[in-house]
């Protein structure tokens, strides 16, 4: 199932931000074999993972984030601003 | 009106306000247009950064993996709030319902949500703190300017107390390949959040990884070269130490001086809240326009004898800020409590940290699988007879269990045979809590109620 994430909206792509619940996360790695320039297991069960993956790593991240056993991982909504100059 | 027709209305065109912007100031943003608040959201912040998420500070930003600025939090949906970052809220007319900010502006309200979280507790002489070389680690600009002098390559560091945050920095220290000295005035690291029977592995972990770790011990000064550099700790048993960097994990305080006089029940324990999220005033009488969540709140909860729970959780934060904004713009019944489990994380040394429930109500532990010797078990704790905690190395998976048999005061010991249960481990013994009234690098659970057969705050009143 593919996630929309911010930067489908009119063309722009930017990079995504990403937060793990790491009460959630119960190490199964399936992130860190999908997407592993992001997510990377630190010792035997601890994730580590970048909070803001390039454009590059886009489609891997979507996939790690439909892929998580326990949903853990949160990403840009599809209609989240860029930035918090929308409505100042 | 009737409070239902009144609470549909604030849905439609109500005021509100957030002053906190990080975690549970943006969660709780989220709810509130996520379930039908199409009023005017003000989301106010003393940091001039968007929200962003700190766990990371500590661990991928101290590695040099993540620059400290590439931590904003994703949002979940459009807020269309007006934001006002970078200006500190200083004041609340509770009356008037008007929040005052650092640069004189006056925000009106319906109804308030106050998440301003904690700060990082200085070194407590001033002189000493604004040495070169002294840090703090909370903020995103603490954790960039801690990352630059790490990567400078220090000779020693020294880490001020081994609660999560110490302990997780020697940590990083360690896999920079750095010298690292650890004070901690207890007799283990964690020994305030998990006891000294898992701080005890945990002190064997730090010296493992080469860490120099010094229990019982206080750093007594800091001392500076004449460009202001710091150049040397000294030590309660007499010693000194050259070190170039100190990082004082002395624990945090919460922001609530802003509301000095305000008439809400705030202080340095932050501020009381009922199960709902709802503020009390000093009169302890509950208010209804204003709303408390994260760090800042400590609330009622009714698995832990209705204790006040300050938490400094990352979960607590989403769960309560998700409560409170429900609960902001429902009435009556439609009201939930904040009846999160309290549970958190930490990774250190390669180790993978879980616990769940309240570790430092527990009067005994019992290591149901696992070994304490191998770095890999999950604990119990018990308190009056029943299971009110567990803690995790390296046995994530399981954590979830353990949270049932607290939400179902399941017996302690508990009866059952568990996975990889060892003999030697079978028997509980003390969990071996410091004495609460003793200050320490600040644990990570504050138990500051009062329950008829324990009493562990003295009341008393300021004066005049």
């Amino acid at each position: 199932m593919a996630v929309p994430v911010a930067g489908d909206v009119e063309g722009t792509r930017v990079p995504v931000r990403l937060v793990v619940d790491l009460n959630r996360c119960e190490g199964y790695a399936q992130c860190a074999f999908l997407a592993p320039d992001v997510f990377t297991m630190h010792g035997e069960e601890a994730l580590m993972y970048s909070p803001r993956a390039g454009q590059a790593q886009r489609e891997q991240v979507i996939r790690a984030v439909a892929a998580c056993p326990v949903q853990a991982i949160t990403v840009d909504g599809a209609d989240a601003e860029e930035t918090r100059t929308d409505a100042r | 009106m009737p409070a239902d027709t009144a609470a549909r209305e604030f849905r439609r065109q109500g005021r509100v306000v957030v002053v906190g912007a990080s975690l549970a100031g943006l969660r709780a943003a989220e709810t509130l247009r996520e379930e039908g608040f199409t009023g005017s959201l003000t989301m106010i912040g003393d940091e001039p950064h968007d929200p962003y998420d700190r766990p990371p500070l500590s661990k991928q930003v101290l590695l040099g993996r993540t620059a400290a600025d590439d931590t904003e939090l994703p949002r979940r949906r459009r807020l269309d709030a007006r934001w006002r970052l970078g200006v500190a809220a200083t004041g609340l007319d509770l009356a008037d319902r008007r929040v005052r900010l650092a640069d004189g502006e006056e925000v009106e309200f319906d109804r308030l949500l106050i998440a301003t979280g904690a700060r990082a507790r200085p070194w407590f002489r001033e002189s000493e703190a604004a040495l070169d070389g002294v840090f703090v680690l909370r903020t995103a600009d603490d954790a960039s300017r801690l990352d630059r002098k790490l990567a400078a390559g220090p000779r020693r560091v020294l880490v001020v107390g081994a609660g999560f945050t110490g302990s997780e920095i020697a940590s990083a220290c360690r896999e920079r390949g750095l010298e690292v000295t650890v004070a901690e005035r207890g007799p283990a690291p964690l020994v305030g959040a998990l006891g000294g029977v898992v701080g005890a592995v945990a002190a064997r972990l730090q010296r493992e990884h080469g860490v120099d770790l010094r229990c019982g011990i206080t750093v007594t000064s800091l001392e500076g070269d004449m460009a202001g550099r710091l150049r040397r700790a000294h030590l309660s048993d007499g010693t000194a130490l050259d070190v170039d960097v100190a990082v004082i994990g002395l624990g945090a305080m919460r922001n609530t001086k802003w509301l000095a006089g305000s008439g809400l029940a705030a202080g340095p324990r932050g501020i009381a809240c009922d199960a709902g999220c709802r503020a009390f005033d000093v009169h302890g009488i509950v208010t209804d326009d204003v709303f408390v969540a994260g760090d800042v709140a400590r609330s009622p909860h009714p698995l832990f004898g209705y204790q006040f729970l300050s938490l400094e959780h990352w979960g607590n934060a989403v769960a309560q800020a998700e409560v409170a904004a429900h609960n902001m713009i429902s009435s009556g019944l439609e009201r939930r409590p904040h009846l999160w489990v309290p549970a958190f994380w930490s990774a250190q040394f390669g180790v993978n940290i879980k616990s769940v429930g309240v570790p430092p109500m527990g009067e005994e532990i019992v290591v149901t699988q696992g070994a304490l010797g191998e770095n890999r078990f999950v604990a119990a704790y018990g308190y009056q007879g029943r299971v009110i905690a567990a803690v995790a190395f390296d046995q994530a998976r399981w954590i979830d269990f353990y949270r049932r048999l607290i939400e179902s005061a399941a017996p302690f010991p508990p009866v059952f045979a568990g996975v990889d249960r060892r003999p030697e481990g079978a028997r509980p013994v003390p969990a071996d809590f410091p004495d609460p009234s003793l200050p320490t690098h600040g644990p990570t659970v504050t138990l500051s109620g009062y329950s008829p057969s324990e009493r562990r705050l003295q009341f008393t009143p300021a004066r005049a």
